[in-house]
């Protein structure tokens, strides 16, 4: 109850930065919550699933190239012929790399969508006529004004909040629970345990192309860094940071990141090195992360 | 393709895919017997590329910096197997990636805070500055005095593992290392030696490669996704399969660079995928585990 009622003001808090109308924090939580519609959707695969892909971030950088293409290509600009079409693609390419990667278990699967992740990235850094290294411009977003945009970003992250942790608590998602616990016992009840995996697959990637083209629809671009591997890490990062298996967690996670980065900036050029003690340390002193602070005894 | 220039193709192949067995063998027998994904080996590759770069221009010996560079990259694999990687031996591969992916990022801004942003060249020593002539084309020497180190060492690794107690217990930790736990050995010093000596083969591969690909940021990163296909492909674990999963994707890289100029990167993948479907397991890994 207390949780919920967190969860609330913190949107309701979210969405009254929309009605102050400041560029940069419009700007700058856009962004942070774009960081946590994609930490979400890995939150469905890493903590519920237990799969560690390191293949979000390509679905990203998909959505975000599919939109560019569309738009500076065939001339659409409408949302809504742009959104279903590039959450489309994102979807797919989820669903052939999931195919493929899914047939490896444990560390292959993650070294597999790691190969599937840099084969995408070295694909759009080397095409000179997708911008190479720099990357594309969006010649016209869906939304013009920030503030439609910042809106937008605040609705997805809403929705997919709300459907995922619907969909986890529907008999769905307990199968899914199951198959992290035990997948062999899961599969001896009859569960096409594969088949399972790769719809959270799926689903989690088309999150991830949300987030990716609400991303280019805020900046107007897209880069092949954004699509790499470090990408994908760092994801994985803010969802182990806010508590894995939480939903709610990682999104906290990303919005810690995002501030921490921002002001990290600010002190030090080297706010790498920040990042990168803030990593170690959680995964040596918090492994249940900011959430496992909240909750206080092991779940499960 | 001429026959010269397919020549010096095929040895630049090769000679590509011998440095990739030295940072891709540690990476699997580091999977293998100590059970950790490390994410921070291509960051060895990366610090001993830069460490010959900066010794050999302070000395001006390359050969200086390699004897001086080797004992410091196995003092550095000693610290971060013993502050960091031995403490993630218990636990699930989440953590693992996380942790060793901190450390790539410590190291990265190590580099950059030490080294900079610029590219560095690294000069060859004078003695193998010369070329070989191989057809209408012609062979750095130096490129051909790695091949063959690297063939050295991989043969003088073959010794090691095959031949001696050390190499047995490495063997047998890679299929089972509880076991070898339970019949008495000291696993953690096993452990470190093992990592060392990984950390200490990447080093050198980059120290051996600075004067042929110069010496930059994220020269650790292809490597180490290389150094993964490498493993997958051969299968974890499995010395023989680095071996020929290195020189399969070496291969398919350089001759894929000559014949589908732009999908080079892209081809390397499809190779790995070919074999993932073929064999998920890699072409010489362990047998799927009670299943």
């Amino acid at each position: 109850m207390r949780r919920r009622l967190l969860l609330l003001a913190g949107a309701a808090a979210l969405a009254a930065v929309a009605f102050s109308g400041d560029r940069f924090w419009l700007q700058f939580l856009g962004k942070a919550m774009i960081g946590c519609i994609l930490a979400i959707g890995l939150d469905l695969l890493v903590g519920f699933t237990g799969l560690v892909s390191l293949a979000h971030s390509a679905f990203f950088g998909l959505a975000a190239y599919a939109l560019a293409g569309l738009t500076n290509g065939l001339g659409l600009t409408s949302p809504l012929a742009t959104l279903p079409l590039c959450l489309g693609a994102a979807a797919a390419a989820a669903l052939i790399i999931g195919w493929l990667s899914l047939r490896a278990t444990g560390v292959y699967f993650i070294m597999v969508t790691l190969a599937f992740t840099q084969m995408l990235y070295y694909f759009f850094n080397d095409a000179p006529s997708l911008g190479g290294s720099d990357g594309l411009y969006v010649q016209a977003r869906p939304v013009d004004s920030r503030l439609a945009a910042y809106l937008a970003i605040w609705a997805s992250l809403i929705a997919v909040y709300l459907l995922l942790s619907q969909m986890l608590r529907a008999p769905y998602g307990r199968v899914l629970e199951g198959i992290r616990g035990n997948e062999q016992r899961m599969r001896s009840l009859g569960f096409p345990t594969r088949r399972y995996k790769l719809v959270a697959f799926v689903i989690a990637g088309a999150t991830a192309g949300l987030a990716g083209y609400l991303d280019a629809t805020l900046y107007g671009f897209v880069t092949p860094a954004q699509l790499g591997w470090r990408q994908s890490g760092l994801i994985l990062v803010t969802v182990l940071l806010g508590g894995k298996g939480t939903l709610y967690g990682p999104a906290f996670g990303a919005l810690l990141l995002a501030f921490i980065e921002h002001y990290g900036e600010q002190v030090t050029e080297h706010w790498n090195a920040l990042i990168a003690a803030l990593v170690i340390a959680v995964v040596l002193f918090l492994p249940r992360g900011l959430a496992g602070l909240l909750q206080g005894r092991p779940r499960g | 393709m001429s026959l010269s220039l397919f020549a010096l193709q095929l040895v630049n192949g090769v000679e590509y895919g011998l440095l990739l067995f030295l940072v891709a063998s540690g990476l699997t027998l580091v999977f293998g017997v100590l059970g950790v994904l490390n994410f921070a080996h291509g960051s060895f590759y990366m610090l001993g590329a830069y460490l010959a770069f900066w010794i050999s221009e302070r000395t001006g010996s390359l050969w200086l910096a390699i004897l001086l560079g080797v004992p410091a990259m196995v003092l550095i694999g000693l610290l971060v197997e013993r502050l960091a990687i031995s403490r993630l031996y218990a636990r699930d591969h989440l953590s693992q990636v996380l942790l060793t992916y901190g450390l790539v990022l410590l190291f990265n801004e190590l580099q950059r805070a030490l080294w900079g942003n610029e590219v560095h060249g690294v000069s060859t020593p004078g003695a193998l500055s010369f070329t070989v002539p191989l057809g209408a084309q012609t062979w750095p020497a130096w490129r051909a005095f790695t091949s063959f180190s690297c063939i050295l060492l991989a043969l003088g690794m073959r010794q090691v593992v095959l031949k001696t107690r050390f190499g047995m217990r490495v063997r047998a930790g890679a299929s089972n290392a509880e076991m070898v736990e339970a019949l008495g050995i000291d696993v953690r010093r096993l452990f470190s030696i093992l990592f060392c000596a990984g950390t200490a083969l990447a080093g050198l591969a980059g120290m051996l490669a600075a004067p042929l690909t110069t010496v930059y940021p994220g020269m650790g990163e292809s490597v180490l996704i290389l150094s993964f296909v490498v493993v997958v492909i051969g299968g974890i674990g499995s010395i023989k399969g680095a071996f020929f999963g290195a020189l399969l994707v070496a291969l398919a890289d350089t001759f894929g660079k000559v014949l589908l100029p732009g999908f080079a990167s892209a081809m390397v993948y499809a190779v790995m995928a070919a074999v993932l479907l073929w064999r998920p397991r890699g072409l010489l890994g362990a047998a799927p585990e009670g299943r």
